[in-house]
């Protein structure tokens, strides 16, 4: 087993149903790294090790497939994903001043996640809502013709919710 | 009987529409005479969420921007059958007009039936043109029947769709795939998300026709992750259709047998082309292949394929039923039946409309959109998304038909329509799109990996205020190289955004590197805030507010911003009590 994680060693039994399934079935890779995700909530780099040793291919490999789809994460994220939509309707709509909110009241850049683990941004290609634009999309969850104070008045709720001073 | 249905798509449910479910359930007694049910996207986005109450199959009343407070007079209403009671939120005969001016075949089931249901479908002429092509016809009958509808691909490049069926199925080599592009990765597009969440059994008989006609075995619909519910109804509809000897062996015991599934994208733009969504589905990197071999015959798992989008097969099932004359009867010489465009941006009333070719943008945006939302003016329309190109108003009766599209700069592409009023930046809106494909292209060809990096650069500096004298040109030059030298087409059409902006709006590129200045006032870069003495009254709010400490002035006397220390972040004018702040 390789392996250049210095943190603890993921579980690797969780994987075991979806690699018995998928392991030997040609171009599976990209199911595979999206139930792996699913389940890690990111993709670790030893779990990246195993995959390949699975499949019979290279780390190499799967790090590139990893590293080439917006989908997969290499790094942990918080408990609320909050997705900004850069579409086109939404960038006409004055969509980064909604971004723009979100990333001050936060602290918290594209592809970054708040200290307390809470929230993790990620600016996305269009989430497909483009009548109601700007739009956000929370844990699955979309916010329509948003302003900078409805989106914020968002977040308050949440940490309201989660218990944190806000 | 009257029913209650509540328009559950994507977009309703984002306007909503749940919560509004939720309410008139609670609403609702133990037992009432009308049924409560759901429907997907009627595609009049601007009025969600939409409820419908019908008698049968009667349309009684459509009720718009429902909110939960509306549920006990929706649901007095429906028990009572007293349709006063909910006149303050029926549509306007002036908003039902969105809908009656369109020709809707692809999304003809939209909003009308419940997607998750197969009787339904059936009971809507579903699953008759599958029929009727397995029982009365041959595969090469199927194909000329398409081939006299004039279907052409609805993706974005407008291929005739039966050529490609043809060269798949004269192609030998077994098994055959036939493929679904459901990534529909162009910002401002959404048409296919609705016809799979709110018709996805329609998809499938388009699907099947198809596969029928090349001979697959196999059907696989790539579709973009980012649509949860097209995936879960689609999903449903496969295994009902399964369990009705739609899919799987001995279709209808007409001996065809053909299976499908559903893959999920994992995000990346360029698998919209169909040689990178062949190599995704393969599970690599989605880089786009060398053509030839086409995928009719060398396609996934290096075995023949044919490739279609959403909207063309969602076309096919309407045409074995109604035959392809009728489909050909509308449109233009060069561009046959209807098209789906998806209406957004500063536009009145945004949503889906389906027109025949032929008709003008102006009778899209104008006629059916109701022109541009709040008493601004028109500027221009962005079509094709990032391999189309911006539309100014001089062109406004253009005809919806590729050839003439095309001949603008921009493209019929797969539907995106998103205008623009006199606030958007044109120069912004190129960087816009150069942001989108820079960080999108996949990286093969130097041409488009560089080459759309070095146009964002100067492109951001452009609305930076750092533009320098022969900067188009450069990006004209530019624009060549990257058109004659990348692969895939979606290279080739990645300067198009830039192309079109400078053909059109040139004085506009002109304002921001000559004269430092964003004539639409967007470039925050290029704003200049200045007080107004008069206005002012020296109450300091503004002086407190600046976090770059750029404002001085005595107490009761006009105040001052220093330009050099601005950084323009509107903070002063927002606090203002007395309108003394003027923007350039």
């Amino acid at each position: 087993m390789h392996s250049e994680n210095s943190g603890p060693r993921s579980d690797f039994s969780l994987l075991k149903e979806t690699l018995d399934t998928y392991a030997k079935v040609p171009g599976s890779l990209i199911t595979i790294l999206q139930k792996a995700q699913d389940i890690y909530g990111y993709l670790p780099k030893d779990v990246m090790y195993h995959i390949a040793e699975a499949v019979g291919t290279t780390p190499a490999e799967v790090m590139g497939v990893a590293t080439f789809y917006a989908q997969f994460r290499l790094t942990p994220i918080g408990k609320y994903l909050v997705m900004s939509c850069q579409g086109t309707a939404c960038h006409v709509n004055a969509s980064e001043r909604v971004s723009a909110a979100i990333t001050a009241y936060l602290g918290i850049a594209n592809g970054e996640t708040t200290e307390d683990g809470l929230f993790t941004l990620e600016h996305v290609a269009c989430l497909g809502c483009c009548s109601l634009a700007p739009v956000i999309m929370i844990n699955g969850e979309a916010y329509g013709n948003l302003t900078p104070d409805s989106a914020i008045a968002i977040l308050k709720d949440i940490r309201k919710k989660e218990g944190v001073e806000v | 009987m009257i029913r209650v249905i509540i328009g559950e798509g994507s977009c309703g449910i984002a306007a909503g529409a749940a919560k509004v479910h939720e309410a008139i359930v609670a609403a609702m007694g133990q037992s009432e005479p009308f049924a409560l049910g759901s429907t997907g996207c009627i595609g009049m986005c601007f009025l969600e969420p939409i409820v419908d109450v019908y008698e049968d199959k009667t349309l009684l009343r459509r009720l718009v921007r429902v909110s939960p407070a509306d549920a006990e007079a929706i649901v007095d209403a429906a028990r009572t059958g007293d349709m006063s009671k909910v006149d303050s939120i029926t549509i306007s005969d002036d908003d039902a007009e969105f809908l009656s001016k369109q020709t809707r075949i692809a999304l003809r089931h939209c909003g009308l039936i419940d997607p998750t249901s197969l009787e339904d479908y059936r009971a809507n002429d579903g699953y008759e043109g599958l029929a009727k092509v397995l029982s009365t016809m041959t595969p090469e009958q199927v194909i000329e029947e398409i081939k006299v509808s004039g279907l052409a691909g609805r993706g974005g490049a407008g291929f005739p769709t039966w050529f490609k069926w043809n060269a798949a199925r004269q192609s030998t080599g077994e098994p055959k795939y036939l493929i679904c592009n459901a990534d529909e990765g162009d910002p401002g597009a959404f048409m296919d998300r609705a016809v799979i969440e709110s018709d996805p059994h329609n998809l499938i008989e388009g699907m099947l026709i198809g596969a029928y006609a090349i001979g697959a075995s196999e059907m696989i619909v790539y579709v973009r992750a980012e649509y949860p519910l097209a995936i879960v109804n689609l999903t449903r509809a496969i295994e009902q259709a399964r369990a009705a000897n739609l899919l799987g062996e001995n279709i209808l015991g007409s001996g065809f047998s053909c299976d499908m599934r559903i893959k999920a994208g994992a995000g990346a733009f360029v698998c919209g082309e169909e040689t990178a969504l062949i190599e995704s589905l393969e599970g690599k990197r989605g880089m786009p292949r060398l053509k030839p071999p086409f995928p009719a015959q060398k396609g996934y798992m290096d075995a023949p394929s044919n490739i279609n989008n959403v909207e063309t097969f969602a076309n096919v099932g309407w045409i074995m039923n109604n035959g392809g004359a009728a489909f050909s009867a509308m449109g233009t010489e060069t561009s046959k039946g209807t098209k789906v465009f998806a209406l957004t941006g500063k536009i009145c009333k945004g949503g889906l409309v389906e027109i025949p070719m032929g008709k003008t943008l102006r009778d899209v945006i104008f006629g059916i959109g109701g022109g541009v939302r709040d008493g601004k003016s028109f500027k221009a329309v962005q079509m094709g998304g990032p391999s189309g190109g911006c539309i100014p108003e001089s062109l406004l009766d253009t005809i919806i038909d590729y050839k003439a599209l095309g001949a603008t700069g921009a493209i019929m592409g797969s539907g995106g329509m998103v205008v623009m009023d006199e606030t958007t930046c044109m120069v912004g809106m190129a960087k816009f799109f150069l942001d989108f494909t820079a960080q999108e292209s996949c990286g093969k060809c130097v041409h488009c990996r560089i080459g759309t990096k070095r146009l964002q650069e100067i492109l951001t500096r452009i609305v930076n205020g750092e533009g320098k004298e022969g900067d188009v040109e450069l990006l004209e030059e530019l624009c060549v190289g990257i058109k004659d030298g990348a692969l895939c087409g979606l290279g080739q059409t990645a300067p198009n955004p830039v192309l079109t902006t400078i053909r059109y709006f040139r004085d506009e590129y002109d304002a921001h590197i000559r004269n430092k200045k964003c004539p639409a006032g967007e470039c925050v870069a290029l704003r200049t805030y200045s007080i107004d003495p008069d206005k002012c009254k020296g109450c300091t709010v503004c002086a407190k507010k600046c976090p770059a400490n750029a404002i001085t002035g005595e107490k009761k006397q006009p105040h001052q911003i220093n330009a050099d220390l601005c950084i323009r972040c509107d903070q002063c004018r927002k606090n203002c009590k007395f309108d003394a702040i003027t923007v350039e």
